[in-house]
């Protein structure tokens, strides 16, 4: 009976999330958030028998009630999350809401077969960061003087990547976090969206050369710290993340060669001189020649996303527990190895559907400072979402960092909602613009008449 | 809009990398020792059986009454080596076709009726291209030399035969382990066949012949050479086998007769650096296009390989070396117009109903020689039979082609390594055999009175 279960929900889960990822992008045809409401109320109801059918099994599959428990609070803070966000911000937009819920979901199912504490655990700190984060898109919206802190910006990122160089405690070779109270921050996480702040006020401001060298400088110092700190993914976030909005900035294709460049020298001289970032290259280029060391994570990873097949092992079926750090980096890889490679690809083209909409947000919103930070959060976020897919599948060398809204971690999922609730700001923010031209059009359209009218009468 | 095309762009090429990567090396990455999803499948699911080409088993998992599993293989040591062994490591069949063994495609409702009894699910099963009754033949005709036969289809590849010896009995393999690895000497566990590497002696002249006809495609029948018994050239001297005199040989002459000093004269003739692509083209220094384990054969030619060495190329001694298996496949290609066939051990996988899971066909490779080159060939390999050193093979209902060696493995003595690789019926061959006895002697008196058996069985004399 269980196999029957096991066998059959594969096959139903990966057909869901299917139909889910279809509803993502068949959203752009339509032109406004009233003609895609049926697309969103589909969304929801797929998302939902996703998330049940996995809890099914699940439950069969341990046979133990707690997670049914589980599974029930899960479902109200998604359900009430979906509504709350409706009522509050009639004009804000649902892709992103459910696109957030449903990512969200896929880390509880897959937290929850890993480890039930862990899972535990992230839902309270989603459930937290959600609350507060319902309250962001109204800041976004009201706080007029958040383009002019610029410097400030600056001052407390790159201050708060040093405090961490300095004090951090030092995780598997990089000084990544601090401890306040018993929690562990990793300032790297939340220092992201204060860079992104500063770059889009410093270059709302001006682009002019002097500005340009001035941003580069301070954003230098971001990065070179993380370098120091030996965070080398967030290192390379940052340092993408600065170039493309300068390039945005600017328009200007010789800053995006010359960071380019720039950057493949850094990654060179990186490669010469850091043991650690030679042992990535080689784990990458040769994993199965190093497999008892550097190898070790890639090939784990590569044998859990080679185990599933098209359609997974079925939840508890697989053996991801063997990937170390399998929760936080290589999240993906049993994602991969119990739901199946059509899951995981439908799950990076929900991932890309979030990036696209953030994208196209930006290209509409009409204020420039607003503009460079919804490209400069979609950045980040499919940046990250590239590094860490990329690595665990030997695509690029791997960096170690998490999948956004799906790995374990507290910083990197408050973070990630964070990032989705500022663009919605900007959503509405963008919505306002818009209805704002269309008064105008229409006053103007009105005043043209009204001289056509009396143009013709003077006649 | 560039940013974004830029990274849907990157996404698509990592989902298709991804997807491809998976799809590719699914059996690989399974197979890998490392990966522990292994023990999930053998936990799960009872080993497959492997069959012979006739249906007879040749390995099968028993469980008894407490659950315990052994592996059985009926033939005992007849199929040591191409079976192979399911522990330490793994070897042969067992090795190369583990993925299948260990996975179950039993049906669902076959499964689900397994998990009410509490049994594992049965394995898919393997069914191999060996032949019980030519194995057989071959494996008693070696008697109790060490050495190697292999036997293979060259219009198709399969491997009908496999024999390498000294060998062992897999049933005992866990017992006999520790003994086996601490026999430097006799490496028992070494499957001759495919990874014993020997100098290839006489045989070798099929290569080297090949290269004169191509450099010289309109001339090479008008060649002829005055043999004294020996050849020599500054300090280095070639001798005939035994030092016999052949007198005034064409290339057919010299070819049948396998005189030594007449193709030594041949091999100072060609070009170096064409020879050492044709032997590149043969698969010499690299891979070879099977998926179990073997050795690569070993010689490099080119414009700085001193006269000397050339010499001792041509007759197939001096640091050259070649596998059984290796020289089979270019025999194979010999007698099939030129055309080398995938050499392979596996036919098909059937789950425990019998459903065809995977069927392996046979696969072109490419092609080695022109059809040309490989005809003159076969009629060089016929003079052999009829008139040189492989007579022992002339008069029988069958005629066979095929090229005799007597490879001399050390430099003291005369001791010489039996050789001959050839196939039958020689106007439309449907068998290779590749025949090596370590130490015995000469190959026209040793090997090919093995490959007569083996013809006769196959042909069913």
């Amino acid at each position: 009976m269980e196999l029957y279960i096991t066998e059959l929900s594969k096959y139903i889960i990966t057909l869901f999330i299917a139909l889910y990822t279809l509803e993502c992008f068949l959203v752009f045809r339509h032109p406004d958030e009233e003609s895609r409401a049926g697309c969103y109320i589909r969304q929801n109801l797929l998302m939902f028998l996703v998330h049940f059918s996995c809890f099914l099994v699940i439950c069969f599959e341990t046979g133990k009630p707690e997670y049914l428990l589980f599974y029930a609070l899960q479902q109200i803070l998604l359900f009430a999350t979906i509504v709350l966000f409706r009522m509050i911000y009639p004009k804000g937009n649902r892709l992103i809401v459910n696109n957030m819920c449903m990512l969200l979901s896929i880390g509880f199912v897959i937290l929850s077969r890993l480890s039930f504490e862990k899972a535990i655990k992230q839902f309270f700190i989603v459930a937290a960061s959600i609350i507060a984060g319902m309250l962001i898109p109204y800041f976004i919206h009201h706080l007029k003087f958040l383009k002019t802190l610029t410097w400030v910006y600056a001052a407390v990122g790159a201050a708060a990547l040093g405090i961490v160089l300095i004090l951090g405690a030092t995780t598997y070779g990089s000084k990544l976090s601090y401890s306040i109270a018993g929690l562990t921050f990793q300032p790297s996480e939340f220092v992201k969206i204060i860079f992104v702040f500063f770059l889009a006020s410093a270059l709302s401001e001006s682009t002019a050369f002097p500005r340009i060298v001035l941003t580069s400088v301070l954003a230098g110092i971001h990065v070179l710290v993380l370098v120091a700190s030996r965070d080398l993914g967030s290192a390379l976030i940052f340092f993408i993340v600065y170039v493309l909005m300068v390039f945005i900035a600017t328009g200007n294709w010789l800053y995006l060669l010359l960071g380019s460049a720039g950057g493949g020298a850094a990654a060179v001289f990186a490669c010469r001189i850091f043991s650690h970032v030679q042992v990535r290259v080689q784990a990458w280029r040769d994993p199965f020649s190093c497999i008892d060391d550097a190898g070790y994570q890639i090939t784990q990873s590569l044998f859990a996303i080679g185990g599933g097949g098209w359609f997974g092992m079925g939840l508890f079926r697989g053996t991801p527990d063997s990937i170390p750090f399998v929760e936080a980096d290589f999240i993906f890889s049993a994602v991969a190895e119990e739901l199946g490679i059509v899951f995981s690809m439908c799950m990076i083209l929900i991932c890309v559907s979030c990036f696209i909409m953030f994208m196209d947000i930006s290209m509409k919103l009409q204020d420039r400072f607003y503009q460079l930070i919804a490209f400069g959060l979609g950045v980040i976020y499919i940046f990250q979402v590239f590094l860490t897919i990329g690595g665990g599948t030997k695509f690029i060398p791997m960096t170690g960092v998490t999948l956004p809204l799906i790995s374990y971690g507290g910083s990197s999922v408050l973070t990630t909602l964070v990032m989705f609730f500022i663009i919605e700001g900007l959503y509405i923010i963008r919505q306002e613009e818009g209805a704002r031209r269309d008064k105008k059009k229409k006053r103007r359209r009105r005043a043209e008449a009204k001289e056509r009218r009396t143009a013709a009468e003077e006649e | 809009m560039f940013v974004t095309y830029l990274f849907v762009a990157v996404f698509l090429c990592m989902m298709g990398y991804t997807c491809y990567y998976a799809a590719t090396h699914q059996q690989e990455l399974i197979n890998n020792s490392y990966n522990g999803r292994q023990e999930l499948f053998i936990a799960q699911n009872t080993r497959g059986r492997i069959y012979a080409a006739g249906g007879q088993v040749l390995a099968e998992t028993k469980t008894d009454e407490d659950g315990k599993e052994t592996r059985v293989y009926p033939y005992e040591n007849l199929f040591a080596h191409a079976v192979g062994y399911a522990s330490n490591g793994r070897f042969g069949i067992e090795a190369e076709s583990n993925y299948y063994l260990i996975n179950s495609n039993a049906k669902l409702a076959d499964k689900v009726e397994n998990d009410m009894q509490g049994i594992k699910y049965p394995g898919d099963n393997v069914f191999s291209t060996l032949d019980v009754g030519m194995q057989e033949v071959a494996y008693q005709s070696l008697g109790i030399y060490k050495g190697a036969v292999i036997v293979t289809e060259p219009r198709t590849g399969r491997i009908l035969v496999m024999v390498s010896k000294p060998d062992f009995d897999p049933n005992a393999i866990d017992e006999i382990w520790d003994d086996l690895i601490a026999d430097k000497e006799s490496s028992v566990l070494l499957n001759r066949a495919t990874q014993g590497l020997y100098p290839p002696g006489s045989t070798f002249k099929i290569i080297t012949a090949l290269e004169y006809i191509r450099e010289n495609p309109d001339t090479y029948s008008q060649y002829s050479y005055q043999c004294g018994g020996r050849f020599s050239h500054g300090e280095d001297v070639i001798n005939c086998y035994h030092g016999t005199v052949h007198g005034s040989v064409d290339f057919k002459k010299s070819f049948a007769k396998s005189c030594n000093s007449s193709f030594a004269n041949i091999g100072m003739q060609l070009d170096r650096a064409k020879f050492g692509e044709t032997l590149d083209s043969l698969l010499f220094n690299g891979k070879l296009p099977v998926s179990f384990a073997y050795n690569p054969s070993r010689l490099v030619i080119d414009e700085n390989t001193s006269d000397s060495d050339v010499m001792q190329a041509a007759i197939g001694q001096g640091t050259t070396q070649i596998t059984p298996l290796h020289l089979n496949m270019i025999t194979c290609a010999v007698a099939n117009g030129g055309v080398l066939m995938k050499p392979y051990l596996v036919d098909c996988v059937k789950n425990a109903e019998g459903n065809v899971i995977k069927q392996f066909d046979p696969s072109v490779y490419r092609r080695l020689m022109s059809e040309e080159e490989a005809a003159i060939l076969t009629d060089l390999m016929e003079e052999v039979v009829k008139s040189g050193t492989g007579t022992k093979l002339s008069g029988l209902s069958y005629t066979a082609a095929g090229k005799t060696g007597s490879a001399e493995y050390n430099s003291v003595k005369s001791d010489s390594h039996a050789w001959f690789t050839g196939f039958a019926p020689a106007e439309d061959p449907e068998v290779c055999v590749t025949i090596i006895i370590e130490g015995a002697g000469s190959g026209g008196d040793y090997a090919v009175p093995i490959a007569k058996r083996i013809f006769d069985e196959y042909f069913g004399v």
